[in-house]
């Protein structure tokens, strides 16, 4: 009896490691789509796949997580791939990136000459203009869109409102004004800048790139142009970069991590710092805060200043990204879903879903006359290219994965010891120029 | 055939089928996944994708010129040493004074020292963030009664970093060591005690002529458990606390591997497993080698 039992135990432990290995029975077309759960939460997400249902009949199954990535990459790395994958690249997790980089993501060019499923218009004539031809949508550069674009925000300079108020300052339109500024506020023992953490720099430093030198000089740092960061535009950059650092409250490297970065955001409403580089979701993400401060605050959002009197300034453009992996199983499906993620219908409900907090889920799709689903504070911050400032969109080109070099170690990260103190400009500098130097030999 | 034969093959075909399944999972489950990080410390390539490029010890001759590698390897190794001599001094300090000496409230001790073993390290992650925050954080507050602070001391900064985290991560390993050293050092013979005791021994003394030596194959145990355990205990708490920042300075050596897998790098993120394979084996036979004596009995 006792050998049975000892037995049967043994045996029922090898069948255990084949629990979960039953095939799925499949009667109609069911699609896996994988969404970030972020700020916007997920509700709206439940609310788009139950409307697409509706219109076509094809069933989702919606994954939607805070950390996607992990929840998605197991099965992936066994070759299950989810069929819509909504995530943005600049990760830290880089999952987007390197399915960009490892040529893994379906063609969706033609996604944008199809019809938006319950209209009658297409996808191409729905998406707002510059959306599409980027490389963020297109990574390649051979004129294929791989990426759909989707939510996006203006990024920009975020300040107290009420303190410029109270002290009569002006936002400054110039960089020569905002050292003025710094300097008088630094007197009233206020700091002119900081940043939630070095990966908010790519947004700003975008910008500033636009606004030193245009469209041409962007495309020539995210193609890794050589000789670039020799020029007089560079220089001018890193001049900024380098006198900007000076201007940071110096808390602000040792909280510019994943736990502590929302108390550099406090630092702008508690008017400790002027400026800090974010996005329309602060708004949101900050908003129990509010409650606790002791001074005068409202939001205000600036593009940032011109390098020259009567100058540009530049906010960009951020947006997120939906893929569908090349691995995808219902790759039709899949393509009428992406189609459908711009139809009247969608974009309303990502804008408007109540949160379970009671709040509006407030993402906006890049489509025209989305206009009319913002709320008056988004108005606000929306309309920042109504009132002078010039969009500055797109990102670094893609490059084969090269071993211990990546973006954001390259560009942004150093920014914590620029501030510190730790390294120079010229050694940022001499990272920045070593390592772009291998990025376009990598180049796709 | 003889029934004692008969009886001896019936028993070792059921011995075999009981431990069968056992040996089949740990092959599947570890020798193959070990084996295969070997393997795949050759090849380029990406975690999702399939394709590989055979690059023999490209990805270790890559490591050796990495200043981010070499930088979380020294700060692996700092923490190594650092937080096991640490450590170990005061769980051995502690657990010979709560055994030896008559204090009030011993096992409240023990029980507070053992604490922060049974919280997940996340908690204490937390913990410490609190305990560390720059602008009206714990720690800052308390300095700042005794002598006004200038400025606030950046506990996360580049330059405090490393000891913020061998503070959080020796307060988290001194309770279970400490407790076992305790169980160990009162099984030593009180006579031992008594009788040098009369020969004028003093309790330094006593703590290490008698208590060490008689403890030395604990001790020694749990030497090479805390080495390896080190490594994979920073990696969790600096995951958590700093995330390996500012700028890589709290950076360990298993979040870079982790860093790089998400850089798209595979291969190279197993050289870097097989480098830790390596050196967790090799500081366990030196601790070994270099801790060995000759054992005493009681």
């Amino acid at each position: 009896m006792k050998k049975i039992l000892a037995l049967g135990l043994a045996c029922m432990m090898v069948l255990g490691m084949f629990a979960g290995c039953a095939p799925a029975g499949d009667t109609q077309t069911t699609i896996q789509v994988a969404a970030l759960n972020s700020a916007y939460g997920d509700e709206m997400w439940k609310a788009v796949c139950e409307a697409f249902t509706k219109q076509t009949g094809i069933q989702v199954q919606l994954t939607c997580e805070a950390n996607l990535e992990d929840v998605i990459s197991a099965s992936m790395q066994g070759g299950d791939y989810p069929d819509v994958v909504h995530l943005a690249t600049g990760r830290e997790a880089g999952l987007t990136e390197q399915f960009i980089n490892g040529n893994m993501l379906a063609d969706l060019t033609d996604v944008l000459s199809m019809t938006i499923p319950g209209e009658d218009k297409k996808v191409s004539d729905k998406i707002s203009g510059g959306f599409t031809e980027t490389s963020m949508t297109n990574p390649y550069g051979d004129g294929k869109t791989y990426l759909a674009p989707m939510f996006y925000s203006p990024c920009g300079l975020f300040y107290n409102a009420e303190l410029f108020k109270a002290n009569g300052w002006t936002v400054p339109a110039t960089w020569d004004e905002m050292w003025t500024l710094g300097d008088a506020a630094l007197e009233k023992g206020i700091y002119l800048f900081t940043y939630p953490t070095a990966g908010y720099y790519d947004a700003f430093m975008f910008a500033l790139i636009y606004s030193i030198g245009g469209a041409e000089f962007f495309d020539d740092v995210t193609n890794y142009k050589e000789g670039v960061w020799e020029s007089d535009n560079a220089k001018k950059l890193f001049e900024i970069l380098d006198k900007l650092a000076d201007y940071t409250h110096p808390d602000t490297p040792a909280q510019a991590n994943n736990t502590d970065f929302t108390q550099n955001q406090l630092m702008v409403m508690n008017n400790s710092a002027l400026f800090m580089p974010n996005g329309t979701w602060i708004v949101g993400e900050m908003a129990n805060a509010e409650a606790s401060l002791t001074n005068d605050f409202a939001w205000g959002m600036t593009a940032l200043p011109a390098v020259t009197e009567g100058g540009a300034g530049y906010s960009f453009c951020w947006f997120e990204q939906a893929w569908i992996p090349a691995g995808s199983k219902n790759m039709d499906a899949a393509k009428q879903f992406v189609a459908f993620l711009y139809s009247d219908t969608a974009a309303n409900l990502f804008a408007n879903t109540t949160k379970a907090d009671g709040s509006k889920s407030g993402a906006i799709q890049p489509i025209n006359g989305v206009a009319e689903l913002l709320t008056e504070d988004q108005k606000m911050f929306y309309s920042i290219y109504d009132n002078g400032a010039k969009a500055a969109m797109g990102g670094f080109a893609a490059f084969n994965a090269i071993e211990g070099v990546d973006v954001s170690s390259t560009f942004f990260e150093p920014i914590n010891s620029l501030v510190s103190g730790s390294i120079t400009i010229e050694q940022y500098k001499a990272t920045i120029i070593a390592n772009t130097d291998l990025m376009r030999a990598n180049k796709k | 055939m003889s029934c004692f034969v008969k009886k001896n093959i019936k028993s070792n075909r059921f011995i075999t089928l009981c431990t069968a399944p056992a040996a089949i999972l740990f092959v599947i489950f570890m020798v193959i996944p070990t084996l295969n990080v070997f393997r795949m410390s050759l090849f380029k390539r990406g975690a999702y994708d399939t394709t590989e490029t055979f690059v023999g010890f490209s990805n270790f001759e890559k490591l050796l010129t990495d200043t981010a590698f070499i930088r979380s390897m020294q700060n692996t190794l700092l923490l190594i040493v650092v937080i096991t001599i640490i450590t170990m001094s005061l769980a051995l300090i502690f657990a010979g004074i709560l055994t030896r000496e008559k204090l009030k409230g011993q096992s409240f001790f023990r029980v507070v020292f053992y604490i922060p073993n049974i919280l997940s390290i996340v908690v204490i992650s937390g913990i410490f963030s609190a305990i560390y925050k720059t602008e009206g954080g714990l720690l800052n507050s308390i300095i700042n009664i005794f002598t006004n602070l200038e400025r606030n001391i950046l506990w996360k900064g580049e330059d405090m970093v490393m000891v913020s985290v061998i503070i959080a991560l020796v307060w988290q390993a001194l309770g279970y060591y400490m407790v076992m050293y305790m169980a160990s050092m009162s099984a030593v013979p009180q006579s031992m005690y008594e009788s040098s005791g009369l020969d004028g021994a003093n309790r330094v003394t006593q703590f290490f002529q008698i208590t060490i030596p008689m403890i030395w194959t604990n001790i020694r145990t749990t030497l090479t458990f805390f080495i390896i355990s080190t490594i994979n205990m920073a990696f969790l708490l600096v995951k958590a606390m700093t995330d390996g920042g500012p700028n890589g300075a709290s950076d360990v050596v298993l979040l870079y591997m982790y860093d790089q897998k998400n850089n798209g790098v595979y291969g190279y993120c197993m050289a870097i497993g097989v480098v830790i394979f390596l050196l967790s084996f090799a500081l366990s036979a030196l601790v070994n080698k270099a801790t060995e004596r000759q054992t005493l009995e009681y």
